[in-house]
């Protein structure tokens, strides 16, 4: 399963982002393999649609669960339609945390 | 001739000029009014009810046959304004995002995506005096096509005989699609700071595009040097300062016009027009 949590660097230590389509970077792990990636949001500079397109993104990579903040209806909308779960997570620190969180369990979906 | 009636922000009695100018011209000749703020057009506030004719505005948007459709996802990257998204099981359409720029259709391979019409206004056409014809353009609530709808607007009103267009307040798109191929621009501002600084930003607009201009400053309290400078020093005429006046403000909240009530006034509008010709024959 990869997991992906919108971030403001590159790294698992880098502060999450929690403007989902204006957030400059995605960390997505993935459970199978334990192996962690980043990508550079190309959206998040766009006039409009960043959240679409972002999600369709997200749904190109094969990403299975996003992990942030409250997300905007054509966001939240887009990524159901790619089969992406979305889990609520308030908390402000690392990525590292969220994604503690996320493999916990006990997040609420959005 | 085409005038536009503009503004740097809203409140400053530019629909109120337009209405008097359209109102003082149309005893004399045939005049279109053209309500161009397409998200609060009001100027029909100030005219008698009457018949009226709508016709819908539309705009052209992708309809993805979800028969045809294999998923690809071509279209999703293909569209630069995000208004299109390919899921797992169906490819979702965002209208507020789509520019109708037609592209997703020739982007796909499967021939899934059809040419819709998708509503985003109503233009209205009455005639409220004798000689003056009242085009509105309306924007769907929800709607963001401002610039469709005042292109269906203009070319609803014409070209012939004089027209004069209310634009909406501000600068942006809306604004330079409502003087795009118009003669000349009134700019109404207040003689305060703010009025000034949102005059610089119209007049900008206009320079850019040409357009020769000229001010009217409303609600004057007679301490206009400001104003008089800022006009003297980028060399754009002052068409006429209008009084702050209870009177006027009074006729103005009650939903008339103070042209139709005080001759003097009607005479002063008219003389106004008449300015504008001369300004832009010499331009
Ligand atoms: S018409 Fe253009 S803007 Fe609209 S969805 Fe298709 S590609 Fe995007
Ligand atoms: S490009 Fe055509 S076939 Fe591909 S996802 Fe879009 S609509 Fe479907």
């Amino acid at each position: 399963m990869k997991i992906c949590i919108p971030s403001s660097g590159p790294e698992p230590g880098d502060l999450i982002d929690d403007r989902f389509g204006r957030a400059p970077y995605f960390i997505i792990h993935d459970t199978n393999n334990e192996k962690t990636e980043s990508h550079r949001n190309d959206a998040a500079g766009g006039a409009g649609g960043v959240g679409p397109k972002a999600a369709q993104f997200l749904i190109r990579l094969g990403v299975d669960m996003v992990v942030t903040g409250r997300v905007g209806g054509n966001a939240l909308e887009a990524l159901k339609a790619g089969g992406i779960k979305v889990y609520l997570y308030e908390g402000r620190g690392p990525v590292r945390e969220a994604l503690k969180a996320a493999l916990s369990g006990g997040l609420k979906e959005q | 001739m085409k005038i536009v009636v503009a503004s740097g922000k809203g409140g400053t009695g530019k629909s109120m000029v337009a209405g008097n100018l359209a109102f003082a011209l149309s005893s004399g000749t045939p005049v279109t009014l053209v309500d161009c703020d397409v998200e609060e057009p009001d100027l029909h506030l100030f005219f008698p009810e009457g018949p009226c004719a709508n016709t819908p505005v539309h705009i052209k948007v992708p309809h993805i046959n979800p028969d045809v459709c294999t998923l690809c996802g071509e279209c999703g990257d293909f569209c630069a304004f995000g208004a299109l998204l390919v899921g797992k099981d169906r490819v979702l359409f965002f209208p507020e995002q789509c520019h109708s720029c037609g592209g997703c259709m020739i982007a796909c391979p499967a021939g899934a995506i059809e040419e819709a019409d998708m509503p985003v206004g109503t233009i209205t056409v009455s005639h409220p005096e004798k000689n003056l014809t009242l085009v509105t353009g309306t924007l769907n609530e929800g709607a963001i096509q401002s610039v469709a709808v005042i292109r269906a607007a203009k070319m609803m009103a014409g070209n012939t005989g004089w027209i004069i267009y209310d634009a909406s307040p501000g600068t942006s798109c809306p604004v330079v699609e409502t003087l795009e191929g118009t003669e000349f621009c009134i700019l109404v501002t207040e003689s305060t700071p703010f009025g000034l600084h949102d005059l610089a930003l119209a007049l900008d607009v206009t320079m850019q595009m040409g357009i020769p201009s000229g001010v009217v400053i409303n609600r004057s309290d007679g301490r206009d040097e400001k104003a008089q400078q800022f006009c003297r020093e980028h060399k754009i005429p002052v068409l006429a300062t209008i009084p702050f006046d209870r009177r006027i403000a009074e006729v103005q909240g009650s939903g008339t016009l103070i042209a139709r009530i005080d001759p003097s006034w009607k005479d002063r509008f008219s003389a106004l027009a008449k300015d504008c010709l001369a300004l832009w024959e010499g331009s």
